[in-house]
């Protein structure tokens, strides 16, 4: 199983260390986690490095999902790289909007590590 | 032609008697999926100190107010190191922290699951206060409701206000 690097964007350092966990849980093999607290943040860890899959929560100060999401049609590190919205919402709305933009799945919080795998295996199955 | 019904996005929705129920399942759900943690449901009259630190998450839309969920120091980092591990127990600012998420997502799902807010209602990044001496005014008249919990025997308040 080809060992992965993923990127995980959220203002909260508890959020970001509990969906590493549920990667791990998922059964993911996680080479390097790279954190980012927003979409600025993350949008200049992309400068440098390029994940095998991004996951970003939707309401961040600064710079939120959605327009870090848009806003990776211009980053060659992230070309193809599937992005997932992780969102407290439950709106529909929103999630359509992700999608629309590019996102290739969500996961509504709270979750589990079965739907964490859910949602995250299907896409990575060109990777593993 | 069949008439079509077209919800007004700004159209403000009314409290219903049954958010209470509500508001007590999506915080047991989510006390449960993220933390492990069982809450017991105590008593309205029990009048014990809510405890010292308060997250708090805006809702602005078609409900306008604000979720809050009033804990312990001790419960919060207790919360916390269920959510992490052992090494946030003794983390004042990874305990906060993981009360806000655990207030946002309290909030996200409670709006979930009514129809009529999920899509028309927004919610803040949620914040946390620390203290326990202090009054909460806002411009607004509101309204409200308040659950109680305990968790290992200490009060886990949840409350919704709502702007009039």
């Amino acid at each position: 199983m080809k060992k992965l690097k993923v990127l995980i964007v959220d203002d909260s350092s508890v959020m970001r260390k509990i969906i590493e966990r549920s990667l791990r849980q998922a059964g993911l093999d996680l080479s390097e986690v790279l954190e980012a607290g927003n979409g600025a943040e993350a949008l200049t860890l992309l400068q440098e490095s390029a994940p095998d899959m991004i996951l970003s929560d939707i309401n961040m100060p600064v710079m939120d999902g959605l327009e870090f999401l848009k806003s990776l049609a211009n980053v060659e590190k992230a070309k193809g790289v599937p992005v997932v919205m992780i969102t407290t919402e439950g709106s529909e709305a929103r999630v359509v909007e992700a999608l629309s933009a590019g996102a290739r799945g969500y996961l509504r919080k709270p979750f589990t590590a079965e739907q964490v795998k859910e949602r995250i295996s299907p896409l990575l199955a060109g990777s593993l | 032609m069949k008439p079509s019904v077209r919800h007004d996005k700004t159209a403000k929705v009314a409290m219903d008697p049954s958010w209470k129920t509500i508001l007590e399942q999506a915080t047991v759900e989510v006390f449960e999926m993220m933390a492990g943690a069982r809450l017991e449901a105590a008593a309205i009259s029990d009048s014990a100190a809510g405890g010292e630190h308060t997250a708090m998450v805006g809702l602005a839309g078609a409900l306008c107010g604000m979720v809050t969920l009033r804990c312990t120091r001790q419960v919060a980092h207790r919360l916390a190191s269920m959510m992490l591990g052992g090494e946030a127990a003794e983390n004042s600012f990874t305990a906060k922290d993981a009360l806000g998420e655990l207030c946002n997502m309290v909030a996200g799902n409670f709006k979930a699951k009514i129809s009529t807010l999920a899509d028309r209602c927004m919610l803040s990044v949620p914040t946390v206060i620390t203290g326990s001496d202090y009054e909460m005014d806002t411009v607004e008249p509101t309204s409200g409701i308040s659950t109680r919990f305990t968790f290992e025997g200490d009060p886990v308040i949840v409350a919704l206000m709502i702007h009039a």
